[in-house]
């Protein structure tokens, strides 16, 4: 499975509203502004292993939104204790997903510990998150997907893809702008609820 | 226990009242009331870390979704934490509230927190992050509201270290 391909499926999902977005950096950033960039995503492009933190962050702060979070293997290996954390809090509204490519793809394609046998969704599921999977194909990843969004449960769902990526990982959407139309348009969220 | 559970209770009024609504740590000696009063507070939130350096993720993404934060470490949490702070809240400008136990300096007794108290400050100066250190009862209400005034002005990670004078009951 291309992770571009798996994003793409579920796109339609990600521009609901009251879904907000996080991705990590790398790939991940690149290829869904490809598809379509939205003022609901929000693209870490540092701090290695803090998308999930962040999602747990923004799910805790704002219970009536879904939070999905697109994680990575290098980046979840960095920040192994926070699926702990995310498991002790266990916010509903909150989908974690690891693109998973047994490989840090954006400086060379070093092999990460997933290649030799590290299985994230069972680390997952002894942290304690209560809904885990590993999924291989298109389909299958927007069912889980889907079931996850529904499901009404932290969800880690590990999605297999080919260690292929961008051409360019550098995009024309600036850092900071990206956070304060993020941020904005979390604003302009509450302030509708408020009002209805 | 001589950690001083009046300096604790009128830190935490401070944070509640500077709009404080989630507070991450990752408990240490000198932390221990502050952890309780944030746990049994129905009002807070209290997030407690595998590793410090979630707190500042965690941050960033309630400032982002709206909510006022603060994390809770001891310096040597702060020096764990120091890739997400440059590369996370400097980079994407996060007001982002530390309140750091000094440990290791006069007075310390533990051989283990020494080096660490030798290199807090610094590493504080060589990140720009503006720092103040709390010793005195009488300035913490002043100090904190002021300290959550500049993170929100200047949109940047500030530090206040709590010294031992404060925190610790001889």
């Amino acid at each position: 499975m291309l992770r571009r391909d798996a994003m793409a499926a579920v796109f339609p999902d990600l521009e609901r509203s009251g879904t907000v977005v996080v991705t990590i950096m790398g790939a991940v950033a690149a290829e869904l502004q490809d598809i379509g960039h939205r003022s609901n995503f929000f693209y870490l492009q540092h701090a290695m292993g803090l998308a999930s933190s962040m999602g747990l962050g923004i799910a805790l702060s704002r219970p009536e939104l879904r939070v999905i979070v697109f994680d990575g293997d290098g980046s979840l290996l960095m920040n192994l204790g926070g699926l702990t954390t995310m498991a002790r809090y266990r916010p509903k509204n909150l989908v974690h997903v690891v693109f998973d490519n047994e490989s840090l793809l954006s400086v060379g394609g070093f092999p990460t510990a997933t290649s030799t046998g590290s299985d994230l969704a069972e680390i997952a599921r002894g942290a304690g998150v209560p809904r885990t999977s590993t999924v291989r194909t298109v389909d299958e990843f927007t069912r889980a997907f889907r079931e996850a969004c529904e499901g009404g449960d932290l969800t880690t769902l590990v999605a297999k893809v080919d260690a292929v990526g961008p051409k360019a990982f550098v995009t024309d959407l600036s850092l900071l702008e990206n956070r304060y139309q993020f941020q904005r348009h979390l604003t302009d969220l509450r302030s509708r609820s408020e009002k209805d | 226990m001589p950690v001083s559970a009046n300096a604790s209770q009128i830190i935490y009024d401070s944070l509640r009242a500077s709009g404080v609504r989630i507070i991450s740590a990752l408990p240490e000696t000198w932390l221990v009331h502050l952890v309780r009063l944030a746990d049994d507070d129905p009002e807070m939130t209290l997030v407690r870390l595998a590793k410090e350096e979630e707190g500042v993720g965690i941050s960033m993404g309630a400032h982002l979704a709206g909510v006022r934060s603060a994390m809770l470490m001891q310096n040597h949490g702060f020096l764990a934490a120091v890739n997400g702070i440059v590369s996370g809240a400097q980079l994407y400008r996060i007001p982002l509230l530390m309140l750091i136990s000094a440990r290791g300096s006069f007075g310390e007794r533990d051989p283990w927190q020494t080096e660490g108290g030798l290199v807090t400050e610094h590493v504080l100066d060589s990140l720009r992050i503006p720092r103040i250190h709390l010793d005195v009862q009488a300035d913490v209400a002043r100090t904190i509201a002021h300290a959550q005034t500049l993170a929100y002005s200047a949109s940047r990670p500030v530090a206040i270290l709590l010294g031992r004078g404060l925190m610790w009951e001889d």
